[in-house]
């Protein structure tokens, strides 16, 4: 009976695939995004999978770039013609992209506004630009509290209760730092908390910390910044008084604060899900716990979203064809069971709410915290990420290293940040 | 053609071959240095279809940061005038008196030029790394050191007020091997005898230095002030390999012109930009070595 049927599926598929050929009709469509093993691994998965269920596809997979070269490439495949059909872009980048003239927006019929907005977690409306969506991704990251257990224990506070609160969470920092000598930074033996702002410290503030305060890093229509409010100061001089007040540590120390967590050095660490491939793979011997990140003074709970998302090329839009065939591989790669196949295989966690709602996803030790957090994560809506990134950095270093007020440091981050949204936008005019 | 005679015959092929050489001079180095001056006419970002003409925008933007107290671009131009003004003469003056010493010594002249010269055909982002473990605040070598003799400890890197000089060091030390050699060079071919006529005149090690190792080092003095201050204004690997996510800070205080370049072009895909700075590099290098060779050629005799 199931040899019958096997026979018949083969049969099926021959014809069709035959049928496909016989046409001429076998499209060939390239999927590019930069290398990271467990992903081009789950990639392979899914277009195998596709390849099964659409014989008239082909998609080529190119994924020969490392992360640091990603954007050149793409900058170097656009003049000279050539280039992806559907490209895996970080969110972050897509309003540059679109700005560009790169990406097309998604067909509305093949992705409905309702249908993205009542299936995906909510962050992903982030990629919803100028009233059209142009990317949707398979798996979503959000950040949460690491802790190393050993070093818990050894200052005398229970292994598996991290801070719940952001008075404990210093509380816990100061506790946990030792010395050799007074009680200066260049002394640390081992960190408490040391804020990272190149790492995931500078989103932590952004959208979590302001948040907490009663802050918002932007206004609506993110043409304006305003994280430069009262509460602003208030959450910056939080993140900056671990170094310049506690002295619980430093980001020049140990080799970077990351460096630091993972090597066992650093009691409480800020990141994102993706770290956890990364400690299996390189530090199974690290003693540690997630929790979700410690609520703010009145119990706000936030944390940062973020993602690789999909979308398609105005190369694939030009050949109907392509485009047909790039849309139908994007809904392939971005459905319920495309996430969970994801989260098994990368570690990240699904797009669609569907699979979030996995008991078994919730139940996890490690993933169970991110995924909590998928509830009220924000995106930050970048127009240019690094350079986002470096006004943060920049107004930290002035606190820390110029001796500067908060309140004046982040002023100056934000008036560059305006300039830098002001120009973005006056392109769009 | 057919009458041609050898001698020619193999003058024809020298240039043939040659021609390739000078063909690939042409579309690789030359074309593109003109298509950088076009470039930065336009707002020019390789993901779009449309690159729009902005005529000298981009110039005007890059006036304006300059005249902004805490603007990176105004910070990467002031670096590397820092870099050249005290890495250039810094490298000349120690490459000289080392030149003069191994010039001195016969046993083991071999193995000392060796230890100079070293460094210089190392790779030089193999260096930065080691020098970033040598710099690191706890268990890097020179602060441990500092903390053996009872002093204190210094942020080096870590700091806006260390950091270029801590670079600044490094590059001057790896590059030294080379002006050492020219150096050394120049001295061997000073007559010997000037230096016995000036002997049985009594003249002093200074008179004599001053007279006439000086003068006759005029060439190779020339020759390396233009090619080590062309070096300094191109300066880059090692700021990007030695500040943190290699960005030139900490606060923009070790960021370079030619850094700066490569994060507009290539970062931001802000060419147009980019290509403005490079235009505004290529002058100052060619104004600097133009007073230079005017300058320090003027006495030969």
């Amino acid at each position: 009976m199931n040899k019958v049927r096997l026979m018949l599926m083969l049969v099926g598929l021959l014809a069709l695939s035959g049928a496909a050929l016989a046409d001429g009709h076998v499209v060939e469509i390239e999927y590019w995004q930069y290398n990271f093993g467990v992903r081009v691994d789950a990639m392979n998965a899914l277009i195998e999978q596709f390849h099964e269920a659409n014989p008239d596809v082909r998609v080529l997979h190119n994924s020969e770039f490392p992360y640091a070269n990603f954007r050149d490439e793409l900058a170097a495949s656009a003049p000279a013609g050539v280039g992806p059909d559907v490209v895996t872009l970080f969110y972050g980048w897509i309003p540059a992209f679109v700005d560009a003239g790169y990406l097309v927006p998604l067909p509305a019929e093949d992705f409905p506004e309702e249908w993205i907005e009542s299936h995906f977690s909510p962050m992903v409306a982030n990629s919803k630009f100028e009233g059209s969506y142009w990317a949707v991704p398979t798996a979503v990251r959000s950040l949460a509290l690491f802790w190393n257990k050993d070093i818990f224990e050894a200052a005398g506070l229970d292994p598996e209760t991290p801070p719940a609160t952001l008075d404990e969470f210093v509380d816990i920092a100061i506790a946990t730092t030792t010395y050799d000598g007074d009680a200066e930074i260049m002394n640390i033996t081992q960190q408490g908390y040391a804020p990272q702002l190149s790492g995931q410290a500078h989103h932590w503030f952004r959208e979590v910390l302001l948040r907490q305060y009663g802050g918002v890093p932007y206004n609506e229509d993110n043409t304006e910044v305003l994280f430069n409010s009262p509460e602003g100061c208030e959450a910056f001089a939080w993140l900056a008084s671990f170094e310049t007040e506690h002295k619980t540590g430093s980001n020049d120390l140990f080799n970077g604060a990351t460096e630091s967590f993972l090597t066992g050095t650093a009691a409480l660490h800020i990141d994102g899900s993706f770290r956890l491939g990364a400690i299996a793979k390189d530090y199974p011997d690290l003693n540690f716990g997630v929790a979700e990140l410690p609520v703010g003074p009145n119990g706000e709970r936030s944390t940062f979203g973020s993602y690789w998302t999909h979308g398609i090329t105005r190369r694939a839009a030009a050949d109907e064809a392509r485009m047909e065939a790039a849309t139908r591989f994007l809904q392939f790669i971005t459905t319920a069971e495309a996430g969970a196949l994801w989260v098994d295989m990368v570690g990240e966690l699904p797009a669609q709410l569907e699979s979030i709602g996995d008991p078994e996803l919730q139940a996890d030790p490690r993933l169970g915290a991110f995924t909590a957090g998928l509830e009220y994560a924000h995106a930050t809506f970048f127009v240019d990420e690094a350079q986002q990134r470096q006004h943060l950095i920049d107004a930290f270093d002035l606190i820390r290293l110029g001796g500067m007020d908060a309140c004046d440091a982040l002023a100056e981050g934000a008036a560059l940040e305006q300039a830098l949204l002001d120009d973005f936008w006056a392109g769009r005019g | 053609m057919l009458q041609m005679t050898v001698a020619r015959r193999k003058m024809l092929w020298a240039y043939i071959f040659l021609a390739i050489p000078i063909v690939f001079f042409a579309v690789i180095r030359i074309y593109p240095a003109f298509f950088a001056f076009a470039m930065s006419l336009f707002d020019y970002n390789p993901l779009a279809i449309d690159q729009p003409y902005v005529g000298f925008d981009n110039y005007q933007t890059l006036l304006a940061e300059m005249n902004k107290p805490r603007s990176v671009t105004r910070a990467a131009f002031v670096n590397t005038a820092g870099y050249i003004v005290l890495g250039m003469p810094l490298q000349l003056l120690i490459a000289l008196a080392i030149a003069l010493m191994l010039n001195e010594i016969r046993s083991f002249a071999t193995l000392f030029r060796l230890a100079f010269f070293l460094p210089f055909v190392t790779s030089t982002i193999a260096i930065s790394w080691v020098f970033r473990w040598l710099y690191q605040p706890q268990f890097g070598l020179f602060n441990v050191l500092l903390k053996a003799f009872e002093l204190p400890q210094q942020p080096f890197l870590n700091n806006p007020k260390q950091a270029l000089a801590s670079i600044l060091a490094v590059v001057v030390w790896q590059g030294l091997g080379f002006a050492v050699v020219i150096f050394l060079a120049g001295l061997k071919h000073i007559p010997r005898v000037y230096y016995e006529a000036a002997r049985v005149d009594g003249a002093t090690r200074w008179q004599t230095f001053r007279n006439i190792t000086l003068p006759l080092l005029n060439p190779s003095i020339v020759y390396l002030v233009v090619l080590q201050s062309i070096s300094f204004l191109r300066m880059f690997a090692p700021v990007l390999a030695m500040t943190d996510q290699g960005d030139g800070g900490p606060l923009n205080s070790t960021t370079t012109v030619v850094l700066r370049v490569y994060r507009e072009a290539f970062q931001r895909l802000n060419m147009g930009y980019a290509a403005a700075l490079t235009v505004v590099l290529f002058c100052i290098i060619l104004l600097v070595t133009i007073f230079q060779l005017r300058v320090t050629t003027r006495r030969t005799n």
